[in-house]
């Protein structure tokens, strides 16, 4: 174990710690000296305009994804919950834009929704409405990302639901059954409440996820037009490997890392608290 | 759902039934429909022209087939090196992973020594902690071994996985310690155990850590935008985002790069489908 534990020490743990350490300083990389701030990029980050933008937008697109993706990733799940061939056929169907690259996938979109060459426009053209510029408009271009990645992981909440769901013992809905239930009273009161644990788990991976998206940003529009789709890491990715404001972006890596510990607490709370009644 | 279908098999004739089933598929289609086109969408696209794409926008079939996605992608990109890099990135750092995962796993799965506990939660804390936390230290670190634009710099940060240790830990210790009992009897020690008791047993547990790792080290666009900068170290989709951004305009080109770049996942996904989906239900992540 002696490697794993090497790799981990000096690849994840002190880095870990030098993070925090950087974001004291206002660390330039190759500068001869490095000026100890203190607490002076948190400050300039919470008067920083930028950092509010591309929190709220981090935030909106995380509430948005996850609510959508736990509705249609459940309601898929109990679509295709029988294991037939077809039922089958169709859960790798959906699946599989999971296992893709999101650079392919957001080049693919950045493509399709372009209203010069893409299918999009090509056929609102044929319905006579004239092609929409969806990733050069700034109340669309978010919209639009949230739906790309919508459509990439609607088949993993929905993997996730499906294993949930098969964990559902049997005789719960027997006996739902002989009470006189209907299908939506079980979905209602014998479905929904045993799968809580794995409500739990789907909305956590995929809230953690989504307060990190990069990937699919980056490709479609860069947070463009004018920082309408700025997320929180794209930020610090052009502040630290553009910009080479190394302590200020560590800064900001250690808000997110915050923001993501809170939000985490706050659902296993609301989860653990709702198991009590 | 499945208490709906199982109603209406039930009760053939009622109409509900019948009609709710309609319904369902009927949304089932539209959603097959959605999930697949921009696939097809994106194959036919890579065989077309510029001026089939920009005149017949609607159309979701080239006109006319052509090539010249496929010979651009090699004239225009440096497009081996690219396809070398993510092979060689990936490859090595799963089998990589798979080695030390293993062997730390076993470790802390068989042997008693002071610290493990301590070591294993230790393993665990990583986890929680975002990936960009230590992007810029790991890039300082980097900086400073003279490994950016290398494939050491690509390669050892990234050779070893917390969730691959975890995952591989609890596969070993539900293995019964009877097995490793018999073998210390023959006469092997750790080594021989770990190498001819454990690892052969653990073959589905290592081939969905190797499979997530490979499909992850293979999609990453973060890691290998900040560790290299020169064009003859990208990777595929470093590659593919970069160029796509400058050099290369032409949209068959970039189709037909993308295409290829999918290819390796596709096929795994076509024969491994369910060390795919175990992997992703049992650890949440893609």
């Amino acid at each position: 174990m002696a490697p794993s534990i090497l790799i981990l020490g000096v690849f994840v743990l002190f880095p870990i710690l030098q993070s925090l350490y950087y974001s004291f300083f206002d660390w330039t990389i190759g500068a001869v000296s490095q000026q100890f701030v203190g607490f002076g990029n948190y400050a300039k980050l919470f008067q920083d305009p930028q950092f509010w933008n591309a929190l709220g937008i981090t935030i909106v697109f995380t509430v948005v994804s996850v609510v959508l993706l736990l509705a249609l990733g459940l309601g898929t799940g109990l679509l295709l919950l029988r294991d037939t061939l077809i039922t089958r056929l169709v859960r790798s169907i959906f699946f599989f834009p999971t296992i893709v690259s999101l650079v392919s996938i957001g080049l693919v979109w950045k493509f399709l929704l372009d209203p010069d060459i893409g299918l999009v426009g090509g056929l609102s053209q044929v319905f006579g409405i004239t092609p929409v510029h969806w990733l050069q408009s700034t109340s669309l271009a978010l919209p639009s990302v949230i739906f790309v990645d919508i459509w990439k992981n609607v088949g993993f909440a929905m993997i996730l639901f499906v294993a949930g769901l098969k964990g559902v013992p049997q005789e719960r809905y027997e006996a739902g059954r002989l009470d006189g239930a209907g299908t939506w009273q079980l979905t209602r009161f014998i479905t929904i409440p045993s799968i809580r644990p794995t409500m739990l788990f789907t909305t956590m991976i995929l809230t953690i996820q989504s307060l990190q998206v990069f990937d699919l940003v980056y490709v479609m529009t860069d947070g463009g037009p004018v920082f309408h789709t700025d997320t929180l890491v794209n930020l610090l990715y052009r502040d630290g490997f553009v910009n080479f404001q190394t302590g200020y972006a560590s800064a900001i890596s250690w808000v997110l890392f915050a923001i993501i510990m809170l939000i985490s607490a706050l659902q296993l709370k609301v989860f653990r608290y709702n198991d009590v009644d | 759902m499945s208490t709906d279908v199982s109603v209406a098999r039930r009760r053939p004739a009622k109409p509900s039934a019948t009609l709710a089933a309609v319904f369902k598929w009927i949304l089932l289609g539209i959603g097959v429909v959605v999930a697949l086109v921009p696939f097809v969408w994106m194959v036919s696209g890579s065989f077309r022209s510029e001026s089939d794409l920009f005149h017949n926008p609607a159309s979701l079939f080239p006109t006319s087939w052509t090539l010249h996605g496929y010979i651009g992608v090699w004239q225009q990109l440096p497009f081996v090196r690219l396809l070398v890099n993510s092979f060689v990135f990936a490859g090595v750092t799963t089998a990589a992973c798979l080695l030390f995962d293993s062997m730390c796993a076993y470790a802390l799965a068989r042997l008693r020594f002071r610290g493990r506990n301590v070591a294993f939660v230790l393993v665990i804390a990583t986890l929680m902690v975002p990936f960009q936390v230590t992007l810029i230290p790991v890039f300082i670190e980097l900086f400073h071994f003279g490994w950016l634009n290398t494939y050491q710099g690509l390669i050892v940060p990234r050779a070893t996985s917390a969730f691959g240790i975890f995952l591989l830990r609890q596969f070993f210790i539900s293995i019964p310690a009877e097995l490793d009992e018999a073998a210390r009897i023959d006469g092997a020690g750790h080594v021989r155990i770990y190498w001819q008791v454990i690892l052969p047993l653990a073959k589905p547990a290592l081939a969905t850590v190797a499979i997530l790792n490979f499909m992850n080290l293979w999609n990453d666009l973060l890691w290998p935008l900040v560790v290299t900068s020169s064009p003859t170290m990208l990777t595929l989709p470093a590659g593919l985002t970069l160029f796509g951004g400058q050099h290369v305009t032409d949209h068959a080109v970039l189709l037909a790069g993308a295409t290829i770049s999918l290819l390796p996942i596709a096929l795994g996904f076509f024969f491994a489908q369910k060390y795919f989906v175990a992997g992703v239900a049992t650890t949440g992540l893609k």
